[in-house]
């Protein structure tokens, strides 16, 4: 098992070194393109093209341009924005990701109970009204677009309803856990319902379905032959076979939305974090904003890609010699 | 005669409009081993799969009655089966690639089926797994026991999966075509091995096969179901030596022969299985079906060997 986690994480590595020179090839290296321009902005005046020729290197060789730019970029953290000019890229992105984090951790949470909660009722009590119900609700919550949920929700919770029921939801925006865990947890809160429902539905029709293979399958016939209880048979025999596409895929939502997939989330409930960043950045054009927030987003969603791995190799003993 | 282990008598099993066990009766007596042959949907494992309540298709009807021990299994309520299912009737099944839950133990799962019926410790329940273990000829029991069932052949899961039907000694084991899914070498073993269990055990045992060559190893009392009836029933030497029923006949002739001259091709049924619509559920496919099997003939017979078929006394000279 230790093997396995080094062997992937060695791995992970390697993929994250081979991204980073892809991202490089693709910002730096595009033929017929001055990088220069691109990364000075739009109109930008003789001298700054100058100061970013120096302090790139593009006048050296490819690869000592790729070491110039991963110092910049890890070392001394010195990378800066030419839009905005003088803002440093690496403090910006750091300060992001807390409240990326604190939404998506959060939702995952929600999503995660939720939709093991709703798909496990489903599948077990199928062929009873509760399936088809539980179903509903999952479709509903699905077909809801975040950008629209979120806006309703700000609609009813921060205007119609604010004098009543709602008057407890403090204003958009976000509070750093330090600031005390209540207010943050309440800040986020409206964020994180509105961005599990989505997956949340998504999950517990997943987990229906492999739910309802499994209580087909063989073994678990065997259990019933054992004289085990239903509810053990369902929880330890079935549900513990049916997690393991739900982890493999949870792995991948989680690491894209760190990695900024939650921007309409992050947009429409005004919190300042990586999407957001990326967003800004992509309007204005500011190249190193983006090449720091693609290779933050490509580091995460590697990581989260090997923790589940590593997570799925501790579920499915079958995968662990692989 | 001592008083039988399982009785059933009349068993009923249809789905919607398809009757899958039409009025099946039999009996096992403590540690006796019936051997109940048939082809594929005869009605045999479904059989089995009612007497031990197993059968969880919407809309299916069970009539009849399942006596086991002086209860009729088919009146207990859920709770009361499971303390017999495992225990006291335990079952092995077909394929033993996919009868173990894969993310588990093979230790872990016999653990389990025995801390399911008895109060016992992880511990002792472990060391009753190892013992197990090497009781059905796994080598290293210690080393084993914490292996997956990935990492187990055929032979060896099936080994495993015997091992966790003994764990809590149960008086009647029904084996469902225990060694269909195993080569031949490995079926020899799997035989030999249940052989011995039973001796061991003394458990009564169900074996469900479609094999004829498994049942002249193993069975006290043969069993021979068509269309979800039992068309003959007897002990092994009156059912080998002196079979009554034409599908009998067919089963036997159709097991190629080690002695004599070679037939050319292998006799077969002629047909595909499945019950007539009324009468004799074997007329269809039966070379000396007449007149009187439009009716459904009873089962009957002398002195044990029973047999349900029309065809006069001296038409079946064999």
């Amino acid at each position: 098992m230790v093997g396995y986690i080094l062997r992937r994480f060695g791995a992970a590595v390697l993929v994250l070194f081979a991204i980073s020179v892809l991202v490089f090839l693709i910002f730096f290296a595009t033929p017929g393109v001055d990088p220069a321009a691109r990364i000075a902005g739009k109109n930008a005046d003789p001298a700054t093209l100058a100061q970013v020729r120096a302090s790139f290197g593009f006048d050296r060789p490819l690869p000592v341009q790729y070491a110039m730019m991963m110092k910049h970029l890890f070392v001394s953290h010195d990378l800066t924005s030419f839009v905005n000019r003088g803002t440093l890229v690496i403090p910006q992105i750091i300060d992001a990701v807390p409240v990326t984090l604190s939404l998506v951790v959060g939702a995952a949470v929600i999503w995660m109970v939720l939709g093991v909660a709703m798909g496990t009722l489903a599948g077990a009590m199928r062929g009873t009204v509760v399936d088809p119900l539980v179903m509903l609700l999952g479709v509903f919550g699905v077909s809801l677009p975040v950008y629209w949920l979120g806006e309703v929700v700000n609609l009813i919770t921060q205007k119609e309803l604010h004098d009543s029921v709602f008057s407890w939801v403090p204003p958009l925006g976000y509070v750093p856990i330090s600031q005390g865990v209540g207010q943050w947890a309440l800040h986020l809160l409206f964020p994180w319902l509105t961005l599990a429902l989505l997956y949340a539905g998504i999950y517990a029709r997943l987990l229906r379905g492999e739910l309802i293979n499994a209580l087909n399958e063989d073994y678990v016939r065997t259990a019933r032959a054992k004289g085990l209880s239903e509810r053990r048979i369902l929880i330890k025999h079935a549900l513990r076979c049916s997690l393991i596409p739900i982890v493999s895929l949870f792995g991948l939502d989680f690491g894209a939305l760190v990695g900024g997939a939650a921007l309409l989330t992050e947009v429409v409930f005004g919190l300042p974090g990586v999407g957001k960043l990326t967003y800004q950045a992509l309007q204005n054009l500011d190249l190193p904003v983006i090449m720091g927030t693609v290779l933050y987003a490509a580091f995460f969603v590697v990581l989260a890609n090997a923790v589940v791995d590593v997570l799925y190799a501790r579920l499915d003993p079958r995968v662990r010699r692989a | 005669m001592p008083e039988p282990l399982l009785e059933v008598s009349d068993l009923r099993i249809r789905f919607g409009g398809f009757t899958a066990v039409d009025g099946l009766s039999f009996s096992v007596r403590p540690g006796e081993v019936l051997g109940v042959v048939g082809e594929s949907g005869s009605g045999k494992s479904v059989s089995m799969l009612g007497v031990l309540g197993l059968i969880r298709t919407p809309g299916a009807e069970i009539s009849g009655s399942v006596v086991f021990r002086g209860r009729d299994l088919l009146t207990l309520k859920n709770a009361e089966m499971r303390a017999i299912r495992g225990r006291e009737i335990a079952m092995i099944f077909q394929d033993p690639m996919t009868a173990l839950t894969p993310v588990y133990t093979i230790g872990w799962q016999i653990a389990e089926q025995i801390r399911a019926h008895e109060k016992v410790s992880k511990r002792a329940a472990r060391d009753r797994a190892i013992t197990l273990l090497g009781e059905v000829g796994i080598p290293a029991p210690e080393q084993r026991v914490d292996a997956y069932p990935h990492e187990f052949s055929g032979g060896m899961r099936q080994r495993a999966v015997i091992a966790m039907a003994l764990s809590c000694n149960p008086a009647l084991l029904i084996a469902d075509e225990p060694t269909t899914a195993l080569d031949v070498t490995t079926q020899a073993q799997i035989l030999d091995l249940m052989r011995r269990l039973r001796t061991e055990y003394g458990s009564a045992v169900v074996m469900i096969t479609h094999d004829m060559g498994v049942v002249s190893e193993i069975a006290d009392e043969v069993l021979v179901m068509y269309g979800g009836r039992a068309v003959e029933r007897g002990t092994r030497r009156e059912v080998f030596h002196g079979p009554r029923h034409p599908y009998t006949w067919g089963l036997l002739d159709s097991v190629p022969r080690v002695r004599g001259a070679r037939a050319r091709r292998l006799p077969t049924i002629p047909g595909t299985p499945g019950a007539a619509e009324r009468g004799c559920p074997f007329a269809d496919r039966c070379v000396h079906s007449f007149a009187a099997c439009v009716e459904v003939p009873p089962l009957t017979g002398e002195s044990g060997h029973l047999d349900a078929c029309w065809l006069p006394e001296e038409e079946r000279m064999r």
